[in-house]
Protein backbone atom coordinates (compact mmCIF):
# COMPACT_ATOMS: atom_id res chain seq x y z
CA UNK A 1 0.00 0.00 0.00
CA UNK A 2 1.22 2.85 -1.14
CA UNK A 3 3.11 5.91 0.76
CA UNK A 4 2.25 4.27 4.17
CA UNK A 5 5.40 3.97 6.15
CA UNK A 6 9.01 5.50 4.67
CA UNK A 7 11.12 2.28 3.46
CA UNK A 8 14.37 2.90 4.76
CA UNK A 9 17.78 1.45 3.01
CA UNK A 10 20.50 0.51 3.83
CA UNK A 11 23.48 3.08 2.21
CA UNK A 12 26.08 0.30 2.16
CA UNK A 13 24.28 -2.28 0.00
CA UNK A 14 24.28 0.46 -2.69
CA UNK A 15 28.08 -0.14 -4.26
CA UNK A 16 28.54 -1.83 -6.93
CA UNK A 17 30.35 -4.57 -4.96
CA UNK A 18 30.92 -7.93 -6.61
CA UNK A 19 28.56 -7.78 -9.16
CA UNK A 20 29.68 -8.19 -12.58
CA UNK A 21 28.52 -5.12 -14.04
CA UNK A 22 31.95 -3.86 -11.67
CA UNK A 23 34.32 -5.97 -14.22
CA UNK A 24 32.64 -4.28 -17.43
CA UNK A 25 35.63 -1.87 -17.47
CA UNK A 26 37.89 -4.44 -18.31
CA UNK A 27 35.82 -6.33 -20.55
CA UNK A 28 35.13 -3.38 -22.34
CA UNK A 29 38.84 -2.38 -22.41
CA UNK A 30 39.30 -5.91 -24.19
CA UNK A 31 36.55 -5.53 -26.87
CA UNK A 32 36.98 -1.81 -26.97
CA UNK A 33 41.04 -2.33 -28.22
CA UNK A 34 40.03 -5.53 -30.17
CA UNK A 35 36.99 -4.38 -32.34
CA UNK A 36 39.11 -0.95 -32.91
CA UNK A 37 42.16 -2.52 -34.03
CA UNK A 38 40.62 -4.69 -35.99
CA UNK A 39 38.33 -2.21 -37.80
CA UNK A 40 41.69 -0.17 -38.21
CA UNK A 41 43.27 -2.71 -39.91
CA UNK A 42 40.38 -3.69 -42.19
CA UNK A 43 39.54 0.10 -42.91
CA UNK A 44 43.23 0.69 -43.94
CA UNK A 45 42.42 -1.68 -46.92
CA UNK A 46 38.72 0.26 -47.68
CA UNK A 47 38.95 3.67 -45.99
CA UNK A 48 35.73 4.95 -47.22
CA UNK A 49 33.72 1.96 -45.82
CA UNK A 50 35.34 2.18 -42.04
CA UNK A 51 34.65 6.08 -41.86
CA UNK A 52 30.78 5.10 -42.76
CA UNK A 53 31.01 2.06 -40.49
CA UNK A 54 32.43 3.88 -37.72
CA UNK A 55 29.88 7.02 -38.06
CA UNK A 56 26.95 4.25 -37.58
CA UNK A 57 28.10 3.22 -34.90
CA UNK A 58 29.13 6.57 -33.27
CA UNK A 59 25.47 7.96 -33.98
CA UNK A 60 24.27 5.20 -32.31
CA UNK A 61 26.15 4.96 -29.32
CA UNK A 62 26.41 8.82 -29.26
CA UNK A 63 21.93 8.43 -29.38
CA UNK A 64 21.78 6.40 -26.63
CA UNK A 65 24.24 9.09 -24.32
CA UNK A 66 22.56 11.33 -25.11
CA UNK A 67 18.80 9.83 -25.17
CA UNK A 68 20.45 9.26 -21.06
CA UNK A 69 21.06 12.89 -20.75
CA UNK A 70 17.46 14.32 -21.54
CA UNK A 71 16.29 11.86 -19.17
CA UNK A 72 17.87 12.96 -16.56
CA UNK A 73 17.43 16.66 -17.34
CA UNK A 74 13.67 15.98 -18.17
CA UNK A 75 13.77 13.99 -14.17
CA UNK A 76 14.91 17.48 -12.59
CA UNK A 77 12.81 19.76 -14.50
CA UNK A 78 9.41 17.32 -13.77
CA UNK A 79 10.94 17.22 -9.98
CA UNK A 80 10.02 13.68 -11.04
CA UNK A 81 10.04 10.98 -8.00
CA UNK A 82 9.35 7.39 -9.47
CA UNK A 83 12.32 7.66 -11.17
CA UNK A 84 15.37 8.42 -8.39
CA UNK A 85 16.02 4.96 -8.47
CA UNK A 86 16.98 4.86 -12.32
CA UNK A 87 18.22 8.30 -12.75
CA UNK A 88 22.06 7.64 -11.32
CA UNK A 89 21.99 5.21 -14.27
CA UNK A 90 21.45 7.64 -16.69
CA UNK A 91 23.53 10.53 -15.49
CA UNK A 92 26.58 7.69 -15.50
CA UNK A 93 25.19 6.93 -19.26
CA UNK A 94 25.34 10.88 -20.08
CA UNK A 95 28.72 10.58 -18.38
CA UNK A 96 29.87 8.92 -21.29
CA UNK A 97 29.50 12.45 -23.43
CA UNK A 98 32.58 14.08 -22.76
CA UNK A 99 34.39 10.61 -24.06
CA UNK A 100 32.50 11.38 -27.48
CA UNK A 101 35.47 14.35 -28.37
CA UNK A 102 38.09 11.46 -28.51
CA UNK A 103 36.09 9.23 -30.09
CA UNK A 104 34.59 11.40 -32.83
CA UNK A 105 38.18 12.18 -34.40
CA UNK A 106 37.34 9.97 -37.40
CA UNK A 107 34.59 11.94 -37.83
CA UNK A 108 37.04 14.92 -38.74
CA UNK A 109 39.62 12.98 -40.30
CA UNK A 110 36.66 10.98 -42.49
CA UNK A 111 34.98 14.60 -42.81
CA UNK A 112 35.73 14.82 -46.96
CA UNK A 113 34.78 10.94 -47.52
CA UNK A 114 31.30 11.23 -45.11
CA UNK A 115 30.63 15.00 -46.04
CA UNK A 116 32.16 14.63 -49.61
CA UNK A 117 29.23 16.43 -51.24
CA UNK A 118 29.53 19.49 -49.75
CA UNK A 119 33.05 19.64 -48.33
CA UNK A 120 34.82 18.98 -51.63
CA UNK A 121 35.84 22.80 -52.93
CA UNK A 122 35.14 21.33 -56.63
CA UNK A 123 31.58 20.56 -55.51
CA UNK A 124 30.99 23.31 -53.34
CA UNK A 125 32.04 25.78 -56.66
CA UNK A 126 29.72 23.94 -59.53
CA UNK A 127 27.12 22.39 -57.55
CA UNK A 128 23.92 25.23 -57.42
CA UNK A 129 22.29 23.96 -54.34
CA UNK A 130 25.80 24.08 -52.75
CA UNK A 131 26.64 27.32 -53.80
CA UNK A 132 23.37 28.10 -52.18
CA UNK A 133 24.26 26.11 -48.66
CA UNK A 134 27.80 27.32 -48.83
CA UNK A 135 27.47 30.37 -45.47
CA UNK A 136 26.02 27.01 -43.51
CA UNK A 137 28.10 23.85 -44.87
CA UNK A 138 31.24 25.51 -45.09
CA UNK A 139 34.60 23.91 -42.90
CA UNK A 140 35.21 26.38 -40.47
CA UNK A 141 31.84 26.48 -39.64
CA UNK A 142 31.46 22.80 -39.18
CA UNK A 143 33.96 22.38 -36.72
CA UNK A 144 32.72 25.78 -34.71
CA UNK A 145 29.14 24.22 -34.83
CA UNK A 146 31.00 20.41 -33.82
CA UNK A 147 32.94 22.07 -30.68
CA UNK A 148 29.77 24.23 -29.70
CA UNK A 149 27.69 20.95 -29.19
CA UNK A 150 30.28 18.68 -27.71
CA UNK A 151 31.33 21.78 -24.92
CA UNK A 152 27.42 21.87 -24.38
CA UNK A 153 27.33 18.22 -24.08
CA UNK A 154 30.34 17.44 -21.82
CA UNK A 155 30.03 20.32 -19.46
CA UNK A 156 26.47 19.85 -18.87
CA UNK A 157 27.01 16.18 -18.29
CA UNK A 158 29.79 16.35 -16.10
CA UNK A 159 27.55 18.92 -14.25
CA UNK A 160 24.84 16.89 -13.32
CA UNK A 161 26.57 13.47 -12.81
CA UNK A 162 28.84 15.02 -10.07
CA UNK A 163 26.22 17.16 -8.22
CA UNK A 164 24.40 14.33 -7.93
CA UNK A 165 27.36 12.15 -6.91
CA UNK A 166 28.73 14.56 -4.38
CA UNK A 167 24.74 14.66 -2.54
CA UNK A 168 25.66 11.03 -1.73
CA UNK A 169 27.80 12.19 1.05
CA UNK A 170 26.48 15.71 1.61
CA UNK A 171 22.81 15.12 1.60
CA UNK A 172 22.48 18.42 0.80
CA UNK A 173 19.17 19.34 -0.24
CA UNK A 174 20.30 22.48 -2.49
CA UNK A 175 22.32 20.30 -4.87
CA UNK A 176 18.55 19.13 -6.21
CA UNK A 177 17.32 22.64 -6.29
CA UNK A 178 20.84 23.65 -8.30
CA UNK A 179 20.32 20.79 -10.26
CA UNK A 180 16.61 21.84 -11.30
CA UNK A 181 17.45 24.96 -12.01
CA UNK A 182 20.07 24.04 -14.45
CA UNK A 183 17.86 21.65 -16.00
CA UNK A 184 15.68 24.24 -18.29
CA UNK A 185 18.89 25.91 -20.08
CA UNK A 186 19.70 22.27 -20.27
CA UNK A 187 16.81 21.52 -22.11
CA UNK A 188 16.71 24.15 -24.46
CA UNK A 189 20.48 23.65 -25.27
CA UNK A 190 19.66 19.62 -25.60
CA UNK A 191 17.16 20.51 -28.20
CA UNK A 192 19.23 22.91 -30.17
CA UNK A 193 22.30 21.04 -30.50
CA UNK A 194 20.86 17.53 -30.66
CA UNK A 195 19.14 19.10 -33.46
CA UNK A 196 21.86 20.83 -35.30
CA UNK A 197 24.58 17.85 -34.37
CA UNK A 198 21.67 15.52 -36.36
CA UNK A 199 21.63 18.13 -39.21
CA UNK A 200 25.14 18.27 -39.68
CA UNK A 201 25.95 14.88 -38.93
CA UNK A 202 23.70 12.95 -41.02
CA UNK A 203 21.26 15.11 -42.98
CA UNK A 204 24.00 16.90 -44.47
CA UNK A 205 25.75 13.76 -45.72
CA UNK A 206 23.11 14.33 -48.55
CA UNK A 207 22.94 17.88 -49.06
CA UNK A 208 20.63 18.10 -51.60
CA UNK A 209 18.10 17.14 -49.55
CA UNK A 210 16.39 18.36 -46.13
CA UNK A 211 13.85 17.86 -43.82
CA UNK A 212 12.69 19.92 -41.32
CA UNK A 213 11.81 16.91 -39.38
CA UNK A 214 15.16 15.25 -38.74
CA UNK A 215 16.49 16.83 -35.97
CA UNK A 216 13.19 15.57 -34.15
CA UNK A 217 13.60 12.32 -35.79
CA UNK A 218 16.79 11.33 -34.88
CA UNK A 219 15.58 12.64 -30.87
CA UNK A 220 13.03 10.11 -31.21
CA UNK A 221 15.37 7.52 -32.04
CA UNK A 222 17.29 8.41 -28.97
CA UNK A 223 14.30 8.30 -26.49
CA UNK A 224 13.48 4.64 -27.45
CA UNK A 225 17.27 3.42 -27.05
CA UNK A 226 17.38 5.40 -23.58
CA UNK A 227 14.60 3.36 -22.34
CA UNK A 228 15.48 0.15 -23.84
CA UNK A 229 18.80 0.64 -22.03
CA UNK A 230 17.50 1.77 -18.42
CA UNK A 231 15.07 -1.49 -18.64
CA UNK A 232 18.51 -3.95 -19.74
CA UNK A 233 20.96 -2.44 -17.37
CA UNK A 234 17.78 -2.24 -14.32
CA UNK A 235 17.49 -5.92 -15.70
CA UNK A 236 20.90 -6.52 -15.46
CA UNK A 237 21.29 -5.25 -11.87
CA UNK A 238 18.12 -7.09 -10.55
CA UNK A 239 20.68 -9.34 -9.19
CA UNK A 240 22.63 -7.21 -7.30
CA UNK A 241 21.61 -7.48 -3.53
CA UNK A 242 20.71 -3.81 -3.19
CA UNK A 243 19.27 -2.85 -6.37
CA UNK A 244 17.58 -6.38 -6.64
CA UNK A 245 15.45 -5.59 -3.73
CA UNK A 246 14.30 -1.82 -3.81
CA UNK A 247 13.84 -2.00 -7.83
CA UNK A 248 10.39 -3.54 -8.23
CA UNK A 249 8.05 -4.31 -11.67
CA UNK A 250 5.96 -0.92 -10.49
CA UNK A 251 9.25 0.75 -11.93
CA UNK A 252 9.67 -1.86 -14.71
CA UNK A 253 6.39 -0.54 -15.84
CA UNK A 254 6.67 2.71 -16.11
CA UNK A 255 10.43 2.53 -18.36
CA UNK A 256 8.79 0.04 -20.14
CA UNK A 257 5.31 2.50 -21.04
CA UNK A 258 7.88 5.14 -21.66
CA UNK A 259 9.86 2.76 -24.12
CA UNK A 260 6.28 1.84 -25.70
CA UNK A 261 5.37 5.56 -26.16
CA UNK A 262 8.74 6.13 -27.66
CA UNK A 263 8.19 3.58 -30.42
CA UNK A 264 4.64 5.61 -31.12
CA UNK A 265 6.16 8.97 -31.32
CA UNK A 266 9.41 7.57 -33.48
CA UNK A 267 6.88 6.31 -35.82
CA UNK A 268 4.55 8.85 -35.82
CA UNK A 269 7.74 11.22 -37.01
CA UNK A 270 8.62 9.09 -39.26
CA UNK A 271 5.73 8.86 -40.92
CA UNK A 272 5.00 12.72 -40.97
CA UNK A 273 8.44 13.34 -42.64
CA UNK A 274 7.33 10.73 -45.18
CA UNK A 275 4.06 11.56 -45.82
CA UNK A 276 4.72 14.97 -46.64
CA UNK A 277 7.37 14.06 -49.14
CA UNK A 278 5.31 11.52 -50.53
CA UNK A 279 2.53 13.99 -50.99
CA UNK A 280 4.65 16.87 -52.57
CA UNK A 281 6.42 14.98 -54.86
CA UNK A 282 9.37 17.50 -55.61
CA UNK A 283 12.71 15.90 -56.52
CA UNK A 284 14.91 17.55 -54.17
CA UNK A 285 12.92 16.33 -51.27
CA UNK A 286 12.03 12.63 -52.73
CA UNK A 287 16.13 12.16 -53.48
CA UNK A 288 16.10 10.81 -49.75
CA UNK A 289 13.33 8.21 -50.18
CA UNK A 290 14.61 7.55 -53.65
CA UNK A 291 18.08 6.20 -52.02
CA UNK A 292 16.17 3.81 -49.53
CA UNK A 293 13.88 2.23 -52.05
CA UNK A 294 16.81 0.66 -53.97
CA UNK A 295 17.67 -2.60 -54.93
CA UNK A 296 17.77 -4.10 -50.86
CA UNK A 297 16.93 -1.21 -49.28
CA UNK A 298 13.58 -0.73 -49.49
CA UNK A 299 13.64 -4.16 -47.82
CA UNK A 300 15.24 -2.61 -45.25
CA UNK A 301 12.74 0.54 -45.39
CA UNK A 302 9.83 -2.04 -44.94
CA UNK A 303 11.22 -4.10 -42.14
CA UNK A 304 12.48 -0.70 -40.00
CA UNK A 305 8.57 0.09 -39.94
CA UNK A 306 7.51 -2.90 -39.38
CA UNK A 307 10.48 -3.79 -37.04
CA UNK A 308 10.38 -0.13 -35.38
CA UNK A 309 6.27 0.23 -34.84
CA UNK A 310 3.68 -2.15 -35.47
CA UNK A 311 5.53 -5.46 -33.75
CA UNK A 312 6.96 -3.57 -30.68
CA UNK A 313 3.41 -1.78 -30.30
CA UNK A 314 1.15 -4.83 -30.25
CA UNK A 315 4.01 -6.52 -28.37
CA UNK A 316 3.98 -4.11 -25.67
CA UNK A 317 0.41 -2.68 -25.85
CA UNK A 318 -1.05 -4.89 -23.14
CA UNK A 319 -0.03 -4.12 -19.57
CA UNK A 320 0.85 -7.35 -18.51
CA UNK A 321 4.10 -7.81 -21.31
CA UNK A 322 5.15 -4.55 -19.53
CA UNK A 323 5.18 -6.11 -16.08
CA UNK A 324 7.04 -9.36 -17.04
CA UNK A 325 10.67 -8.95 -16.77
CA UNK A 326 11.75 -11.48 -18.68
CA UNK A 327 9.02 -10.20 -21.30
CA UNK A 328 9.80 -7.03 -20.97
CA UNK A 329 13.87 -7.54 -21.53
CA UNK A 330 13.07 -9.33 -25.00
CA UNK A 331 11.49 -6.10 -26.17
CA UNK A 332 14.16 -3.99 -24.52
CA UNK A 333 16.97 -5.93 -26.89
CA UNK A 334 14.73 -6.01 -29.74
CA UNK A 335 14.22 -2.31 -29.56
CA UNK A 336 17.87 -1.85 -29.30
CA UNK A 337 18.12 -3.38 -32.42
CA UNK A 338 16.14 -2.20 -34.53
CA UNK A 339 16.89 1.00 -33.44
CA UNK A 340 20.89 0.35 -34.81
CA UNK A 341 18.99 -0.98 -38.14
CA UNK A 342 17.32 2.96 -37.45
CA UNK A 343 20.72 4.42 -37.82
CA UNK A 344 22.39 2.44 -40.11
CA UNK A 345 19.31 3.04 -42.61
CA UNK A 346 20.38 6.61 -42.20
CA UNK A 347 23.89 6.42 -42.90
CA UNK A 348 24.42 3.90 -45.10
CA UNK A 349 22.96 4.21 -48.06
CA UNK A 350 24.84 7.58 -48.74
CA UNK A 351 27.86 4.89 -49.60
CA UNK A 352 26.26 2.03 -50.51
CA UNK A 353 23.86 3.23 -53.18
CA UNK A 354 21.96 0.33 -54.73
CA UNK A 355 21.39 -1.88 -51.84
CA UNK A 356 22.43 -2.75 -48.77
CA UNK A 357 25.92 -5.48 -47.92
CA UNK A 358 26.90 -5.83 -44.21
CA UNK A 359 30.66 -5.41 -44.05
CA UNK A 360 32.90 -7.06 -41.48
CA UNK A 361 33.79 -3.39 -40.80
CA UNK A 362 30.12 -3.03 -39.43
CA UNK A 363 30.31 -5.60 -36.70
CA UNK A 364 34.14 -4.68 -36.05
CA UNK A 365 33.31 -0.71 -35.29
CA UNK A 366 30.28 -1.56 -33.62
CA UNK A 367 32.10 -4.13 -31.37
CA UNK A 368 34.73 -1.60 -30.64
CA UNK A 369 32.62 1.62 -29.74
CA UNK A 370 30.37 -0.91 -28.17
CA UNK A 371 33.11 -2.24 -26.10
CA UNK A 372 34.51 1.51 -24.88
CA UNK A 373 31.29 2.74 -24.24
CA UNK A 374 30.60 -0.41 -21.85
CA UNK A 375 34.10 -0.06 -20.50
CA UNK A 376 33.21 3.66 -19.25
CA UNK A 377 30.08 2.79 -18.00
CA UNK A 378 30.79 0.39 -16.24
CA UNK A 379 33.54 2.20 -14.71
CA UNK A 380 31.40 5.33 -13.63
CA UNK A 381 29.53 2.53 -12.00
CA UNK A 382 32.20 1.36 -9.62
CA UNK A 383 32.99 5.09 -8.95
CA UNK A 384 30.23 6.17 -7.02
CA UNK A 385 26.61 4.53 -5.61
CA UNK A 386 24.46 3.00 -8.24
CA UNK A 387 21.35 5.08 -6.94
CA UNK A 388 21.19 9.16 -5.57
CA UNK A 389 21.25 7.53 -1.83
CA UNK A 390 20.43 10.70 -0.24
CA UNK A 391 18.02 12.54 -3.40
CA UNK A 392 15.09 14.18 -1.09
CA UNK A 393 12.85 12.11 -3.78
CA UNK A 394 13.93 8.81 -3.32
CA UNK A 395 11.41 7.93 -0.59
CA UNK A 396 8.78 8.37 -3.47
CA UNK A 397 10.70 6.43 -6.01
CA UNK A 398 11.01 3.50 -3.17
CA UNK A 399 7.19 3.49 -2.87
CA UNK A 400 6.23 3.83 -6.14
CA UNK A 401 3.32 2.01 -7.27
CA UNK A 402 1.33 1.85 -10.63
CA UNK A 403 -2.56 1.67 -10.71
CA UNK A 404 -3.91 -1.16 -12.77
CA UNK B 1 -44.98 -11.36 -1.44
CA UNK B 2 -43.14 -8.06 -1.62
CA UNK B 3 -45.39 -5.09 -2.73
CA UNK B 4 -43.79 -2.51 -5.07
CA UNK B 5 -44.17 0.32 -2.13
CA UNK B 6 -42.98 -1.91 0.59
CA UNK B 7 -39.39 -0.79 1.61
CA UNK B 8 -36.80 -3.29 1.30
CA UNK B 9 -33.28 -3.22 2.77
CA UNK B 10 -30.63 -2.28 0.61
CA UNK B 11 -27.53 -3.26 2.89
CA UNK B 12 -25.44 -2.57 5.33
CA UNK B 13 -23.35 0.58 5.60
CA UNK B 14 -20.17 0.97 7.84
CA UNK B 15 -18.36 4.18 7.99
CA UNK B 16 -14.22 4.03 8.87
CA UNK B 17 -12.28 7.24 9.74
CA UNK B 18 -8.74 6.42 8.27
CA UNK B 19 -7.67 4.99 4.34
CA UNK B 20 -5.73 2.30 6.45
CA UNK B 21 -8.68 1.32 8.66
CA UNK B 22 -10.72 1.27 4.91
CA UNK B 23 -7.91 -1.10 3.50
CA UNK B 24 -8.04 -3.79 6.43
CA UNK B 25 -11.47 -3.70 6.30
CA UNK B 26 -11.50 -4.32 2.68
CA UNK B 27 -9.36 -7.17 3.07
CA UNK B 28 -11.52 -8.61 5.57
CA UNK B 29 -14.22 -8.44 3.75
CA UNK B 30 -12.59 -9.73 0.74
CA UNK B 31 -11.58 -12.66 2.64
CA UNK B 32 -15.22 -13.69 4.19
CA UNK B 33 -15.81 -14.14 0.16
CA UNK B 34 -18.74 -11.36 -0.09
CA UNK B 35 -19.32 -10.41 -3.78
CA UNK B 36 -21.93 -7.98 -3.94
CA UNK B 37 -19.71 -4.81 -1.87
CA UNK B 38 -17.93 -1.89 -2.61
CA UNK B 39 -15.96 0.78 -1.10
CA UNK B 40 -16.31 4.40 -1.11
CA UNK B 41 -13.33 6.96 -0.64
CA UNK B 42 -12.88 10.56 -1.24
CA UNK B 43 -9.78 10.45 -3.45
CA UNK B 44 -7.89 7.25 -4.81
CA UNK B 45 -6.25 4.83 -2.57
CA UNK B 46 -3.25 3.02 -3.43
CA UNK B 47 -3.41 -0.55 -3.55
CA UNK B 48 -7.27 -0.62 -2.60
CA UNK B 49 -8.18 -2.73 -5.71
CA UNK B 50 -5.93 -5.71 -4.47
CA UNK B 51 -7.38 -5.34 -0.74
CA UNK B 52 -10.91 -5.50 -2.30
CA UNK B 53 -9.71 -8.57 -4.46
CA UNK B 54 -10.85 -6.83 -7.53
CA UNK B 55 -10.65 -8.61 -10.82
CA UNK B 56 -8.66 -6.53 -13.61
CA UNK B 57 -11.56 -4.43 -15.89
CA UNK B 58 -12.11 -5.79 -19.30
CA UNK B 59 -12.51 -1.94 -20.27
CA UNK B 60 -9.19 -2.02 -21.76
CA UNK B 61 -10.84 -5.13 -24.42
CA UNK B 62 -13.43 -2.87 -24.68
CA UNK B 63 -11.28 0.13 -26.08
CA UNK B 64 -9.00 -2.05 -28.02
CA UNK B 65 -12.25 -3.77 -29.99
CA UNK B 66 -13.33 0.10 -30.74
CA UNK B 67 -9.66 1.17 -32.34
CA UNK B 68 -10.06 -1.83 -34.39
CA UNK B 69 -13.41 -1.15 -35.67
CA UNK B 70 -11.62 2.79 -36.17
CA UNK B 71 -8.91 1.54 -37.81
CA UNK B 72 -10.60 -0.91 -40.13
CA UNK B 73 -13.12 1.06 -40.74
CA UNK B 74 -11.39 4.32 -41.36
CA UNK B 75 -8.97 3.03 -43.77
CA UNK B 76 -12.11 0.99 -46.07
CA UNK B 77 -14.21 4.16 -45.68
CA UNK B 78 -11.44 5.87 -47.64
CA UNK B 79 -11.09 3.28 -49.54
CA UNK B 80 -14.53 2.67 -51.45
CA UNK B 81 -14.74 6.73 -51.58
CA UNK B 82 -11.93 7.43 -53.35
CA UNK B 83 -12.66 3.64 -55.83
CA UNK B 84 -16.64 3.86 -56.11
CA UNK B 85 -18.13 6.67 -54.20
CA UNK B 86 -16.55 9.20 -55.60
CA UNK B 87 -13.19 8.48 -57.87
CA UNK B 88 -11.02 11.34 -58.38
CA UNK B 89 -7.07 11.89 -59.30
CA UNK B 90 -5.54 13.54 -56.80
CA UNK B 91 -1.33 14.98 -57.69
CA UNK B 92 -1.62 12.07 -59.96
CA UNK B 93 -1.75 9.32 -57.22
CA UNK B 94 -3.21 6.49 -57.84
CA UNK B 95 -6.81 6.17 -56.10
CA UNK B 96 -6.08 3.55 -53.59
CA UNK B 97 -2.69 5.35 -52.33
CA UNK B 98 -2.43 3.87 -48.80
CA UNK B 99 -0.18 7.00 -47.35
CA UNK B 100 -2.82 9.51 -48.25
CA UNK B 101 -5.14 7.38 -45.96
CA UNK B 102 -3.13 7.27 -42.85
CA UNK B 103 -4.05 10.20 -41.08
CA UNK B 104 -7.64 9.78 -41.35
CA UNK B 105 -7.49 6.35 -40.16
CA UNK B 106 -5.25 7.08 -37.44
CA UNK B 107 -7.85 9.77 -36.42
CA UNK B 108 -10.93 7.83 -36.79
CA UNK B 109 -8.74 4.81 -34.86
CA UNK B 110 -8.25 7.23 -31.93
CA UNK B 111 -11.90 8.70 -31.63
CA UNK B 112 -13.56 5.39 -31.68
CA UNK B 113 -10.87 4.29 -28.82
CA UNK B 114 -11.50 7.29 -26.85
CA UNK B 115 -15.06 6.65 -27.16
CA UNK B 116 -15.08 3.55 -26.32
CA UNK B 117 -12.78 4.21 -23.37
CA UNK B 118 -15.20 6.91 -22.30
CA UNK B 119 -18.82 5.51 -22.79
CA UNK B 120 -17.39 2.03 -21.93
CA UNK B 121 -16.41 3.17 -18.48
CA UNK B 122 -19.61 4.71 -18.58
CA UNK B 123 -21.29 1.33 -18.63
CA UNK B 124 -19.15 -0.63 -16.86
CA UNK B 125 -20.26 2.09 -13.92
CA UNK B 126 -24.07 1.91 -14.72
CA UNK B 127 -23.83 5.53 -15.10
CA UNK B 128 -25.49 8.22 -15.57
CA UNK B 129 -27.44 7.31 -12.52
CA UNK B 130 -29.74 9.81 -10.57
CA UNK B 131 -30.29 8.00 -7.59
CA UNK B 132 -28.57 5.36 -5.62
CA UNK B 133 -30.26 3.92 -2.42
CA UNK B 134 -26.62 4.91 -0.38
CA UNK B 135 -28.01 8.59 -0.76
CA UNK B 136 -30.43 7.70 2.15
CA UNK B 137 -27.98 8.18 4.50
CA UNK B 138 -26.81 10.93 5.90
CA UNK B 139 -23.41 10.34 7.04
CA UNK B 140 -22.52 9.12 3.50
CA UNK B 141 -22.58 12.34 2.32
CA UNK B 142 -18.90 12.67 3.93
CA UNK B 143 -17.26 10.33 1.88
CA UNK B 144 -16.63 13.05 -0.62
CA UNK B 145 -15.01 14.86 2.33
CA UNK B 146 -13.29 13.02 5.01
CA UNK B 147 -14.79 9.96 5.85
CA UNK B 148 -14.69 6.04 4.06
CA UNK B 149 -17.03 3.72 3.52
CA UNK B 150 -18.12 -0.01 2.88
CA UNK B 151 -21.24 -1.08 1.91
CA UNK B 152 -22.83 -5.03 1.41
CA UNK B 153 -25.82 -5.30 -0.41
CA UNK B 154 -28.47 -7.49 1.25
CA UNK B 155 -28.50 -9.69 -2.11
CA UNK B 156 -25.17 -10.85 -1.47
CA UNK B 157 -25.69 -15.00 -1.09
CA UNK B 158 -23.30 -14.38 2.00
CA UNK B 159 -25.64 -11.66 3.66
CA UNK B 160 -26.91 -12.51 6.88
CA UNK B 161 -27.82 -8.86 8.94
CA UNK B 162 -26.37 -9.69 12.04
CA UNK B 163 -23.28 -11.86 11.02
CA UNK B 164 -22.28 -9.23 8.27
CA UNK B 165 -22.50 -6.65 10.88
CA UNK B 166 -20.19 -8.89 13.33
CA UNK B 167 -17.66 -8.88 10.54
CA UNK B 168 -17.90 -5.23 9.76
CA UNK B 169 -17.28 -4.07 13.17
CA UNK B 170 -14.50 -6.67 14.13
CA UNK B 171 -13.43 -4.50 10.87
CA UNK B 172 -12.69 -1.55 12.62
CA UNK B 173 -15.73 0.08 11.25
CA UNK B 174 -16.47 3.26 13.56
CA UNK B 175 -20.59 3.27 12.51
CA UNK B 176 -22.39 0.57 11.05
CA UNK B 177 -26.39 1.26 9.80
CA UNK B 178 -28.69 -0.50 8.00
CA UNK B 179 -30.00 1.26 4.24
CA UNK B 180 -33.37 0.77 2.79
CA UNK B 181 -33.50 0.89 -0.68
Amino acid sequence: MGAHGVQKIDEKEFDIGSHWIGKLPLVGLVLGILGLGASIALGLGDKEQFFFSYHVSYMYFLSIALGAFFFVIVQFAAKAGWSVLLRRIAENLAGILPFFILLGIPLVLGSHTLFHHWADETVRETDPFIVHKAPYLNEPFFYIRMAFYFVVWAVLSSIFRKKSVSQDTSGDRKTTRFLQNLSYPSIFLFALTITFASVDWIMSMDPHWYSTMFGVYYFSGSLVAIYASLIIVAMALQSHTGFGKVFNVEHFHDVGKLMFAQTAFWAYIAFSQFFLIWYANIPEETLFFKHRIEGSWMGVSVALAIGHFVIPFIFLLPSQMKRNKAVLLVGAVWMLLVHFLDIYWLIMPVHQHHGMHITVLDVTTFVGLGGLFLAIFGWYMKQAKIVPTKDPRLAESLAFENIV
Amino acid sequence: MSQPDEKKAFGLLAEFETPKALYLACEKVRDAGYKKWDAHSPFPVHGLDKAMGLKPSVLPWIVAVMAVIGGVGGFFLQVWINVSAYPQVISAKPYVSWPAFVPVTFELTVLLSAFGAVFGMFGLNKLPQLYHSLFESDRFARVTDDKFFISIEADDPQFGTQATKELLSQAGAVHIEEVQS
